[in-house]
């Protein structure tokens, strides 16, 4: 879990996690969408390795990467029920501000001044 | 970053290592969400937590240096963790006031189950008639921030891919 979270809080290794969402992609794919250096893309593709956030495979000459969902699926469990908890609020306050809606009306803005013809 | 479809889902977020960051959008001016937010008889209607606890104590003394205090009552058991009778306090201080725009708080639960106060500020940003809530807690460590967000009800949820994708996509 710390590793995800370590792993995800680098700006550039998040914005791999979000290409490779869409299918797994080769390095140098990776490197020209996201316009990074090579070197870049590989030590941030070994830490997102590491902690178990993507997979290779080699194809030919070149090195596939894949999102591995584990790791997601495992951080998306851990902060559900702090979510499920406010959404529970947060939809009861949808259901008030509704009601004040309609009971009151907003405070009107500063008049202005009308204009001489 | 795809933009999220849904309007009206909650994103939890864990911006910094001692810090949770919750956005939602409200379909309401600014004022309303900002009342709810520190006006009692409004509080005590939506600030529940889960289904089965009601809100029995609801103080506001609503200026910088006031306090809050906030008492939840299980009043049936609907989730591991809830035996009917059972109670749950907190409160703190207001530390700074913008209306309608900002509100900071400390946060203490009277049972201390963790460590040091939280500093809460809910921010609220209106557009086109809907208002954007952020409301992020800073709490004193890192292991008391994780803590706080494993202590959500008991989740028999499906983890889902998707659900997580908004989260990181915020």
């Amino acid at each position: 879990m710390i590793a995800t979270l370590s792993a995800l809080s680098e700006p550039n290794r998040l914005r791999i996690v979000d290409l490779l969402r869409d299918g797994p992609r080769p390095v140098g794919e990776i490197v020209e969408r996201l316009r990074l250096q090579q070197p870049q893309v590989s030590k941030h593709l070994r830490v997102l390795g590491e902690a178990g956030l993507v997979a290779v495979r080699p194809d030919a000459q070149r090195r596939i990467y894949a999102l591995r969902p584990e790791p997601l699926q495992e951080l998306d469990a851990w902060l559900e029920p702090y979510r499920r908890l406010w959404e529970g609020n947060y939809r009861r306050l949808d259901a008030l501000l509704g009601e004040l809606k309609t009971t009151q009306t907003r405070p009107p803005k500063p008049a202005r001044t009308p204009r001489k013809r | 970053m795809t933009p999220m479809k849904k309007t009206t889902s909650l994103n939890v977020t864990t911006p910094s290592e001692r810090e949770i960051l919750m956005t939602r959008v409200f379909d309401a001016p600014r004022e309303l969400v900002f009342e709810a937010h520190s006006k009692p008889e409004l509080i005590r209607r939506w600030l529940l937590g889960p289904d089965g606890w009601s809100m029995p104590v609801c103080e506001v003394d609503f200026r910088v240096g006031g306090k809050y205090r906030y008492v939840w009552r299980c009043e049936r058991e609907t989730t591991p963790g809830c035996a009917p009778g059972m109670e749950m306090g907190m409160g703190g201080v207001y530390q700074e006031i913008v209306v309608p725009e900002r509100i900071v708080a400390t946060e203490k639960f009277d049972q201390a189950w963790y460590q040091g106060e939280a500093l809460c500020t809910l921010v609220l940003l209106e557009k086109g008639g809907r208002t954007t809530l952020q409301q992020s807690m800073l709490y004193e460590s890192r292991a008391v921030r994780d803590a706080v967000l494993k202590s959500g009800m008991e989740s028999g949820v499906e983890a889902s891919y998707d659900r997580l994708a908004k989260i990181l996509a915020s």
